[in-house]
């Protein structure tokens, strides 16, 4: 790991505020988040001595807050962020354990209290180090992300690949070594020698020359009291015990025998269950409903209106689904009643037109082409389902969320009590994907609306139906591509005017040296909320870019990896990436009869992953994915399994999409609604293994979670296009196939 | 008039409106959550039970059809002294699980599939497995079919 960070750790500290001068320094002229991280920082005197007090018992040691070691030399890890699945509870775990010397079986990772000093410093810190003058690190992360950081403050956020990478590399291993530290200075004390004789391994510390040792849990209490050091040397690379290794998952084992509880799952004495129906066009509202059909239903107690929703309270969720169906509410559109996917694109194509106008590439023969992505939902297999009990003016409620501090915000507002007043249980998550950021989550205002109006506690479930049309989508987009082929059958020049809400940044570039290269956001803006979804635009714009490169190469008439290679660096990360993958996948054979591979290199997440995708064509004319190799330069990896299983998940994901996904709009509403019409990838299409290769590098930690998805798309269309000389310019291939087998039926 | 049928090998008996789908029964009635509403309508496999041996998904199963069967639940497959069944270890070592929502249903879907057929090949596991997994985690879940197979 190269970048080996300081830890403003006496900032931190209780007793002294003297870093508040070189944090204004560094936030500097960063007004987007300026505020939001600068009173993240501040939250530290009271806070972090609060932190302490809430977790820290006599006889424990608590380093900042966020470690703490127990005289039974158990050593417990706050964890800022959910663990929905991609291991980072288990990652860190190993991160710590290693600066640390601790032994890996006494870590027990919780989640960090809902106090204002667990906020993530550590990740604040990543940003702000980004925002004050790495521009290149600052890339990694997308603008919309760090807005929405921005606003989300006071943040617990899991989200943008961060957990090990910010987290992780900028706290728990820097606290880890300045504890061990700590740990050291004060065992020397007690036995009176120096420092520099003891060694630390597996939660001791030991002097050879007496063969004495001791315990951390003997040590922690008063080691916790010492100065921690501000930058403590991080180990090199030789030295890690559980970096770099296969640790099996703390969170599986209560995921195969039904005993791991999700928020769906939360049971409290003389609960209720909820139903809702909202208004089918985004922005419209409840006009009114009769009540008493549904109150006729046997087990149905309450209906309640909310401004945008129908909310039938009953014994079980069977009882208040069937008092929802008897029920026939009115609802306004908003003024969005005349809305349409066409109409959308119909005015995106405009704006790009209009933009392409403005500056046209220049020199060489020019390629054209213009690309469409569908909205998409998350679909989580979990529905949104929440419980909250509202009492003497109290709120407790439990949810699945990716941000716990922000969303005891949002139920205080909305249930219009301090958030004092406010217990949050976080839950686990059964997938998230983006959808479960707390300011997109209408079901955290719902519950607390609906909880207000009742005498005992509620579980407000969202069906599935409900859940699709009713997302909060990644973005429909449109690009027009524009590039000029030069001396050689080299890029010359390359313009993408794209439209859609906000700017993809840095996630529409290519790691491609092209000499005018010029990406222009056009901004549309619908009714519909632009927000996060596995990789968001890193997703959409991989396709579109990987594509076109794509085309281009066969209009150079080359082969379309070596064309790629061309335009790479010699010796660079992404050609070693691309390298490897052509490699690995036997690009220089043929692939098997009836088959075709496809190849997409991506950065996202500040890690680079190169896909090949080996598919065929079904009867149906959909794809059926029948190898797929994926090589990854993330820098270091914590865990390989663990993010073999990311990378795998991320390329089935936007496999899925490009295959079956979209949410489309007709007179304002969504159409789609179930796993009927909007289909994930089953077993039997995806890919029977996936080959994951990690390439050390040692380069700035990336993430792992999300840069999986964006090239999987494009290796597929390109696969397809070997395999039919046909370029699929607009997602989802299952649309395309099915128009044209109407067509050809016509004809 | 109550449903009588058996849970995990213990009688049980449902109170609520016949045409309660079974996996409310459960979930609310017994309290059994492993089983995992997804999606009402069959299609997903989240809520996949075994009613006499056979994975059936159980938001689409009124509780008036299950009156006298046996009915076997994730929390049932483990045996009585807490040895997990050979895909839940398969399931642990290949480290199949990643957000674990959908799990429950697709080892059930497995062990059924088992039970038809003991050593399945590649296009066996893609006819019965048809649950779905939003994580992606389907290559491990072959992987660890075939792992339990041996063992």
């Amino acid at each position: 790991m190269a970048d080996n960070p300081a830890l403003d750790i006496e900032e931190a500290r209780p007793a002294k505020r003297k870093g508040v001068k070189r944090r204004a320094f560094l936030i500097g002229g960063a007004a987007l988040v300026g505020g939001g991280i600068f009173a993240l920082k501040m939250a530290d005197s009271n806070a972090l001595s609060g932190a302490i007090a809430s977790t820290t018992k006599k006889g424990e040691g608590s380093f900042l807050a966020w470690v703490k070691i127990a005289a039974d030399d158990v050593v417990t890890l706050y964890s800022p962020h959910i663990d929905f699945g991609q291991g980072s509870h288990t990652g860190l775990a190993q991160m710590l354990a290693d600066e640390l010397d601790a032994d890996l079986s006494k870590i027990k990772v919780e989640q960090a209290p809902l106090e204002g000093g667990f906020a993530n410093v550590a990740l604040g810190r990543y940003f702000m180090k980004e925002i004050s003058g790495a521009p290149a690190l600052f890339e990694a992360f997308p603008t919309s992300w760090i807005s929405m950081l921005a606003r989300s403050m006071p943040l617990q956020l899991t989200g943008g690949s961060s957990a090990l990478r910010a987290t992780g590399q900028h706290g728990f291993r820097l606290i880890g070594a300045a504890a061990r530290l700590a740990l050291i200075d004060e065992a020397a004390d007690r036995l009176g020698v120096p420092s520099a004789e003891l060694t630390t391994a597996d939660g001791k510390v030991s002097h050879t020359k007496s063969g004495k040792s001791l315990r951390y849990g003997e040590l922690a209490e008063t080691a916790a009291g010492r100065k921690l050091s501000p930058s403590p040397k991080l180990k090199e690379r030789k030295d890690y015990k559980y970096i770099g290794k296969d640790v099996a998952r703390f969170d599986i084992p209560a995921k195969v025998n039904g005993s791991a509880k999700y928020s769906i799952d939360v049971d409290v004495p003389n609960m209720r269950v909820a139903a809702l129906l909202m208004a089918p066009v985004r922005g419209g509202k409840l006009n009114s409903v009769d009540a008493a059909p549904a109150m006729a239903v046997p087990g149905v107690e309450k209906v309640i209106k909310l401004d945008e929703a129908v909310v039938v309270v009953a014994k079980g969720y069977w009882q208040a689904t069937k008092g929802l169906q008897a029920l026939a509410p009115q609802f306004s559109d908003g003024g969005h009643g005349a809305l349409s996917t066409a109409s959308i694109f119909a005015t995106q194509d405009k704006l790009n037109s209009e933009g392409a106008a403005l500056v046209a590439p220049a020199g060489g023969k020019l390629q054209k082409a213009d690309y469409k992505a569908p909205f998409l939902h998350q679909a989580m297999m979990e529905p949104f389902a929440m419980v909250a009990h509202m009492k003497d003016g109290k709120l407790e409620a439990w949810g699945g969320v990716q941000d716990p501090l922000s969303t005891r915000k949002i139920l205080a507002s909305a249930a219009k009590i301090d958030e004092s007043a406010v217990t949050f249980h976080p839950m686990i998550m059964g997938g998230g994907f983006g959808r479960r950021f707390p300011d997109y989550m209408q079901i955290i205002p719902q519950v607390a609306e609906v909880a207000a109006q009742c005498d005992f506690p509620v579980k407000l479930i969202w069906s599935r139906e409900q859940e699709i049309q009713h997302g909060a989508y990644r973005p429909q987009v449109a690009a027009r591509m524009q590039a000029t082929l030069g001396k050689e059958g080299k890029i010359s020049s390359w313009a993408n005017d794209y439209a859609q809400n906000g700017d993809a940044g840095p996630e529409g570039k290519v790691p491609y040296s092209i000499p005018n290269f010029e990406a222009r956001h056009h901004a549309y803006i619908s009714n519909q909320v632009d927000a996060f979804w596995r990789s968001v635009n890193a997703s959409q714009h991989g396709f579109f870019n990987e594509s076109f490169v794509d085309e281009l190469a066969h209009a150079a008439g080359k082969d379309p990896y070596q064309f790629r290679r061309e335009h790479l660096p010699a010796g660079s990360r992404h050609l070693k990436v691309l390298d490897e993958v052509a490699k690995r996948s036997g690009w220089s054979t043929p692939a098997p009869k009836g088959t075709a591979r496809g190849i997409a290199l991506v950065e996202s997440f500040n890690t680079i992953v190169a896909e090949v995708i080996e598919a065929t064509l079904k009867e149906d004319g959909t794809p059926k994915v029948t190898n797929a190799w994926a090589v990854v330069d993330c820098g270091t990896t914590v865990n390989p399994k663990n993010g073999a299983a990311q990378i795998e998940g991320g390329m089935i994901m936007g496999l899925s999409s490009a295959i079956g996904e979209e949410i489309t709009l007709e007179k304002g509403a969504v159409v789609q609604s179930n796993f009927g019409d909007y289909p994930i990838l089953k077993l039997a299409d995806a890919p029977p293994k996936v080959d994951v290769h990690f390439i050390e590098s040692g380069a700035s930690m990336g993430g792992l979670g999300e840069p999986g998805v964006p090239p999987a798309a494009p290796a597929l269309t390109n696969a397809l296009f070997a395999l039919t000389g046909k370029r699929i310019r607009q997602l989802p291939i299952r649309t395309q196939a099915k128009a044209e087998t109407t067509a050809e039926t016509r004809a | 008039m109550a449903i009588t049928a058996t849970v995990n090998g213990k009688p049980v008996s449902f109170a609520g409106e016949p045409d309660t789908p079974l996996l409310w029964a459960i979930r609310e009635e017994l309290g059994l959550t492993g089983t995992k509403f997804g999606c009402g309508v069959a299609a997903c496999g989240a809520c996949s039970v075994h009613i006499g041996g056979e994975v059936v998904r159980s938001c689409s199963v009124p509780v008036s059809e299950i009156s006298g069967k046996s009915i076997t639940t994730i929390e049932g497959l483990a045996s009585s002294d807490g040895t997990l069944d050979k895909l839940q270890q398969a399931w642990i070592d290949n480290q199949v699980p990643q957000c674990g929502y959908c799990q429950s249903g697709q080892i059930m879907a497995a062990h059924a599939l088992l039970k038809r057929t003991s050593n399945p090949t590649d296009a066996q596991i893609d006819e019965a497995m048809t649950n779905i997994c939003r994580c992606g985690t389907y290559p491990r879940i072959r992987a660890a079919i075939h792992a339990a197979v041996k063992t």
